[in-house]
């Protein structure tokens, strides 16, 4: 309980030095606490997330960083917020992969052309979970069993539309399978749908390996498959999709902190180098690998780029498995 | 080889942890019984503190504050009925009623007793069968979970006074706003009219705040200072006088609500919220003393209080076998775990099962210093009562705008709660229950979720409902509880009408 109260004190005199740095001019950014707005709910991986970054920013910018999620609507609340808040940088918040779905489903005009990028720091890639009792033990048995029997084997991961059910989409689409061979049934996320897969009710699940690893290591659920150009460090025994006669598809969901567009040239600096400094320190790839998270660091400018071509990657997918208003 | 279970002792009973378990208690207690405020909100405040403490602290600080933040829920429900928990609205009018009777003190003192024994059976339970329990809560796909949303939402007509046609219209309305906002399964916008916050579809404690709270704030205004019902002055003698007496009397009730909290609170998602209401409704179903509920009854209290705390520690089963957060407190408690280094999953039997033990004594720990920490709490809080009512419902409105306000982050959660306060208020003046409809919000997406994932996954097919064994026995269950009162009056009406 001590040690928040020094880092508050630390905080403090951070402040103060940057104050005294600063003298009688203008007061340097940031001079009052900033918000951090997590567009998911307390408890998922962007909150995880958003709180180890929050915390170590606080240390960087000199001023607490309050994490405040604002959430529902698919991502749709919180997205909204954060492009909508005053660009100041008073008001920052994480932009996930959703960021350029939304409006292709309909959801909103939102797109990753209203924020500021700073920086991208995290991406995972989407795994093929069976159960552990399966018949099927590889991506070739799966491929093999939809075709014969389209629409008897059922797919879960997230809701309609989601970043994951695109995945199982886009992987069956790429094998030259009708993209609802395997009929999708919605969930409010990864956890549940796992539940789902080990009761019997799902047969197929696609979702970050990451949140299957509780499953994978009790002997319930195998990954055929991660759908990424390489190996995952933290899952070396599991092929890429290539490497399974799998066709050459990958999905990942990524993270990344953005302002509200407009944000001065000054505040987007300043944001951009702690949060490159962040990303570096020894206690955000800890906490990073320890939760199996995967790193995946672009600055300010090439997160722009990748968060257009994302966009533009998700438009192809959505509208060619259906799922574009 | 030394047992881990006195590993584990030895890893809790220092004098660092248990500082930390009382310090965490009383946060819990404070947070708690703000109202508006939430368990989930005292855990998420606690996370960056715990980044610094060694794992059995870190856990003991999240497993105290959520056990004595849940209790403490029911202060602000019992003496100002507004319920801290989705789970305390089940029992909430109850208790209400008996601080109306001059009893507050009676109410909380059972309520904190129950609380504390169910908590220590729910974890006797749990450390018996773990594994057991585990296994069980993944046999439950959405066709279990369909019955036992359906068993959920017939327990509001039981629980609900009054008519029992009008508590079915409270209920429908519940369901009703429950469809408001993104529908999960084919990603559309319902009765959002373009507003990008209804998307997120009504939050449930902003809507629960205003319906319990706001319409007693509005009755107040609406009624002249003559006919104004007084809370009568309260003895505060002893807290637990007349506890024994109601504890010996209900022991069984008391056993009961332990029970069904520790099996229903394993299943993850739906967790303690139901099993407090089912308890509460079998407590009434069963009663010699039906026509005594709603109206101060500390019966169907020590069932409700009980099958809270008991579920509780249910919620941590499925989170540290299988990884699969129950609620968004083990959710959160799991991220702590990753942190330190100790993954969730079976293998922590193996390879930490000092923690596993350990979570289970902080649990019985925790759930005793709650005694005297409760105890204080009930004896300062029901002091409240004795400020005038003209002076204390300006304050409960601004305790009740701030939280409505903390959910959301906007004022989009007060604007609901304003709402969701005139539709209760206009409900109950015209003999509406209020009940209902919360657990209609409460369950109505699960149930529509469940139903429909269930008839994608059986192409169609209703009979599918009764194919699982578990399933099956819930969904029987569930149509008796339905057709046996109409059996009976219809019953009734045909003995009536033979008479001569």
């Amino acid at each position: 309980m001590k040690l928040p109260i020094k880092i508050m004190r630390g905080g403090f005199l951070a402040a103060v030095a940057a104050f005294t740095l600063a003298g009688a001019a203008v007061a340097e950014y940031p001079e009052r606490p900033v918000t951090l707005i997590v567009p998911w709910g307390a408890g998922g991986g962007t909150d995880a997330t958003g709180r180890i970054i929050g915390n170590l920013l606080q240390e960087e910018l000199g001023q607490p960083v309050n994490v405040v999620n604002r959430t529902g609507g698919s991502g749709v609340v919180g997205h909204s917020a954060i492009a909508t808040a005053e660009p100041d940088g008073y008001t920052i918040g994480v932009v996930t992969v959703e960021i350029g779905m939304m409006h292709w489903a309909g959801l909103t005009d939102l797109t990753w052309e209203d924020y500021t990028p700073i920086a991208l720091y995290n991406s995972d890639a989407s795994g093929v979970n069976v159960r552990a009792n399966s018949e099927w033990n590889t991506l070739e048995d799966v491929f093999a069993a939809v075709a014969a029997n389209p629409g008897a084997h059922k797919g879960s991961g997230a809701g309609q539309g989601s970043i994951w059910h695109l995945a199982l989409a886009g992987m069956l689409s790429g094998q030259g399978l009708a993209p609802n061979s395997v009929p999708w049934v919605p969930s409010k996320g990864g956890a549940p749908a796992l539940q789902e897969l080990v009761a019997g009710g799902v047969d197929i699940v696609t979702s970050s390996v990451v949140e299957a690893s509780g499953l994978i290591s009790a002997g319930r659920v195998k990954t055929l498959g991660v759908m990424s150009s390489q190996r995952l460090a933290a899952f070396p025994d599991v092929p890429t999709l290539v490497e399974a006669n799998g066709p050459d598809w990958q999905m990942s969901a990524w993270r990344g902190i953005a302002g509200p567009a407009g944000l001065p040239d000054d505040v987007a600096t300043k944001l951009s180098s702690a949060m490159e400094k962040v990303y570096n320190s020894v206690e955000f790839i800890d906490a990073m690998n320890d939760r199996g998270f995967g790193l995946n660091y672009l600055p300010s400018a090439k997160f722009s780029e990748w968060m257009q071509q994302s966009d533009a990657a998700m438009g192809i997918v959505m509208n060619a498995v259906g799922l574009a208003k | 080889m030394v047992d881990p279970f006195f590993v584990a002792l030895e890893l809790v009973f220092q004098p660092y942890v248990l500082l930390v378990i009382v310090c965490s208690g009383a946060f819990g207690l404070l947070v708690g019984s703000i109202p508006g405020l939430t368990a989930t909100m005292a855990t998420a405040l606690l996370v960056p503190v715990t980044f610094f403490m060694d794992p059995i602290p870190a856990i003991a600080a999240i497993v105290t504050t959520v056990a004595t933040a849940i209790f403490a829920g029911d202060i602000p429900g019992a003496l100002l009925r507004i319920p801290g928990t989705p789970a305390s609205a089940a029992y909430c009018d109850e208790a209400f009623a008996m601080t109306r009777k001059g009893q507050a003190s009676k109410a909380l003192g059972v309520g904190l007793v129950c609380s504390v024994i169910g908590g220590l059976l729910g974890s006797a339970v749990l450390m018996a069968a773990t594994s057991t329990l585990a296994d069980f809560a993944f046999k439950f796909s959405s066709f279990e979970y369909f019955w036992l949303a359906c068993l959920g939402l017939s327990c509001a007509v039981i629980v609900s006074t009054g008519s029992v046609i009008k508590g079915f219209a409270s209920l429908l309305v519940g369901l009703f706003i429950s469809t408001i906002g993104i529908d999960l399964m084919s990603g559309h916008p319902r009765f959002t009219f373009g507003s990008i916050e209804l998307l997120g579809g009504v939050s449930f404690i902003p809507a629960m705040i205003g319906m319990f709270a706001i319409s007693e704030i509005l009755r107040f205004v609406a009624t002249a200072d003559h006919v104004r019902p007084q809370i009568p002055h309260q003895r505060v003698t002893s807290v637990f006088e007349g506890v024994g007496r109601v504890l010996s009397k209900y022991r069984w009730n008391l056993l009961r609500g332990s029970s069904l909290g520790a099996l229903i609170g394993v299943l993850p998602g739906a967790g303690a919220d139901i099993a407090a209401w089912v308890a509460y409704a079998v407590s009434k179903r069963t009663s010699k003393e039906k026509e005594k509920f709603g109206d101060g009854h500390a019966e169907g209290l020590v069932d409700a209080s009980a099958a809270n705390n008991a579920g509780l520690s249910g919620a941590w089963v499925p989170a540290l076998v299988f990884g699969i957060p129950g609620d968004s407190v083990t959710a959160i408690a799991i991220g702590v775990l990753y942190m330190k280094g100790m993954n969730p999953g079976p293998m922590i039997f193996l390879e930490n099962p000092q923690i596993l033990n350990s979570v289970f004594i902080i649990f019985f720990v925790a759930n005793l210093v709650l005694l005297p920490l409760g105890y204080l709490a009930i004896r300062l809080s029901t002091q409240m009562l004795k400020i005038p009512a003209r002076m204390l419902m300006p304050a409960i409105l601004l305790f009740c705008l701030v939280g409505s306000f903390a959910i959301t982050n906007s004022v989009y959660g007060v604007i609901i709660m304003l709402v969701m306060g005139v539709l209760a208020f206009a409900m109950e003046e015209n003999g509406f229950p209020i009940a209902p409809t919360i657990l209609g919000i409460v369950l109505g997406g699960m149930l529509e979720e469940m139903f429909l994932s269930s008839m994608i996954k059986s192409d169609g097919n209703f009979l599918e409902f009764f194919s699982r064994p578990i399933a099956a026995s819930l969904g029987v269950l569930t149509i008796a509880v339905w057709v046996y009162p109409i059996m009976t009056s219809l019953k009734g009406n045909i003995t009536s009408q033979n008479r001569p």
